[in-house]
């Protein structure tokens, strides 16, 4: 596949290991914001040609991770109503919440379907007018534009039926996050690149000066990944610490602003929730006065019913990259991606789901 | 969830209201139709990077090339200097 295969070539990213390990004179820690990122890394065992004073940590950038409970606890609640259809990403459905999972609701009759697009969602809203239709729209800014273009397409359509039951997130608020916390040990962070294909990278520019923090724009292939490492580790290693775009091929520094402008049509930034990390300021989206008819949460008048975290469960200090996965008691012993305790262990973008899946056996558990 | 999959245009359908411009995406040999709307310059032939069911944007050829001539480069150096693994 053009722009895939091409990234993924042994020899290039050999090329760039060496060219890290020749730059590199002190341990330096990076964190890759997005759990995409995390997941060609221990697949294509990258940390394997870092030198030993590289590491990566993980970071928050898992919608499906950081989506607070009890609104995993609500979406099950519309999926139970009678006359509902529950319309999500397949990455959604095994999240346990508090006594049961979309998947566990599906098996006790209600309609939820997987869709690929939030737009098939709204066909599904069209097509079954007696239906309240409600779309589980979790994602970061990646997804927000088409998130948007659902609810617009449904306030031009006046398909009264349909609704969306909002878990957006916002990166740099994360970030910030991340870094005023006492224990952060993040020194360079690879932005997420799809996130920067709709928004660009003025938002980082501040929080690189602010900090001191050397910020590179990062692609999803192996590459990428590394190129991006090689940058940060040479900022650091020079004391610079600037905003810089690996992924140039995609991502632009104003961004999509066809997209932005949808986006900020329809939502407008409200403070949020994190799952194991609590509430981060101004790092939601919600739905603009406008459209705030298409929200589920007050369409159906939802209360949060005192949702229950699983004790043992250590995915918010994962999340924040103060932990590693496979530093928690009941990694791969009491939670599996067939049992999950945690979202990380379930989603593909869950950093506890990729060291179960490709880095496991290297660190002597299983 | 942020995963997007760069595919070629082959074909357009415009639409008096631009948020409705669609394409179909040939994403090595699979077929999908996909909203343009954020797209408004995409033309017939370009790559696009599709997240559920949208075109982000336009890879640009250009600067996708830009990493492999800088590695080419770097390689040369090192073959001039004698010192190539």
């Amino acid at each position: 596949m053009k722009f895939v295969d091409e990234y993924r070539d042994r020899k290039a990213v050999d090329q760039v290991a060496q060219e890290i390990r020749r730059t590199v004179t002190r341990p330096w820690t990076i964190m890759e914001v997005c759990g995409g990122q995390t997941h060609t890394i221990l697949k294509s065992g990258l940390e394997d040609l870092l030198p030993p004073e590289v590491t990566l940590v993980h970071g928050p950038g898992c919608p499906v991770c950081v989506t607070p409970l009890e609104l995993i606890d609500k979406a099950v609640a519309i999926a139970l109503r009678p006359g509902s259809i529950l319309c999500s990403f397949g990455d959604m459905l095994r999240v346990p919440g508090s006594s049961k999972s979309l998947f566990d609701a599906k098996a006790k009759g209600a309609d939820v379907r997987i869709v690929y697009s939030p737009t098939d969602a709204v066909k599904v809203a069209r097509e079954q007018p007696a239906k309240q239709v409600v779309f589980f729209a979790v994602g970061f800014e990646t997804t927000a534009p088409g998130n948007a273009m659902a609810v617009w397409q449904a306030a031009r359509e006046g398909l009264e039926n349909f609704s969306i039951l909002v878990a957006h997130v916002l990166v740099p608020p994360a970030i910030e996050a991340i870094l005023s916390a006492p224990a952060c040990r993040v020194q360079a962070f690879l932005a997420p690149g799809h996130v920067c294909t709709v928004v660009g990278f003025e938002q980082y520019e501040p929080i690189a000066q602010r900090y001191h923090v050397p910020i590179v724009v990062t692609g999803f292939e192996p590459l990428d990944l590394l190129e991006g490492t090689r940058m940060a580790v040479a900022q650091l290693e020079s004391g610079r610490a600037e905003v810089e775009n690996q992924y140039s091929r995609a991502v632009t520094r104003e961004g999509n602003r066809a997209a932005q402008k949808v986006v900020a049509e329809v939502f407008e930034a409200s403070d949020r929730q994190w799952r194991g990390i609590g509430e981060i300021p101004g790092s939601g989206l919600r739905l603009r006065e406008a459209y705030r008819r298409f929200d589920a949460e007050e369409r159906f008048a939802l209360t949060a019913a005192g949702a229950v975290e699983p004790a043992e469960c250590i995915s918010g200090l994962v999340l924040q990259g103060l932990k590693k996965p496979y530093e928690c008691p009941a990694f791969a012993i009491k939670c599996t991606p067939e049992r999950p305790l945690g979202a990380p262990m379930v989603s593909s973008e869950g950093a506890c789901a990729a060291y179960y899946l490709y880095g496991r056996h290297r660190h002597g558990r299983v | 969830m942020c995963l997007a999959i760069p595919g070629r245009i082959t074909e357009i359908t415009e639409d008096a209201e631009p948020a409705l411009r669609r394409g179909k995406i040939d994403f090595a040999g699979v077929k999908k139709e996909i909203s343009l709307a954020f797209t408004p310059d995409a033309v017939i032939g370009d790559y696009v990077l599709v997240h559920a069911g949208f075109a982000l944007n336009t890879v640009d050829e250009d600067e996708a090339r830009k990493i492999f001539e800088h590695l080419e480069e770097m390689a040369a150096l090192e073959e001039a200097a004698g010192d190539a693994p």
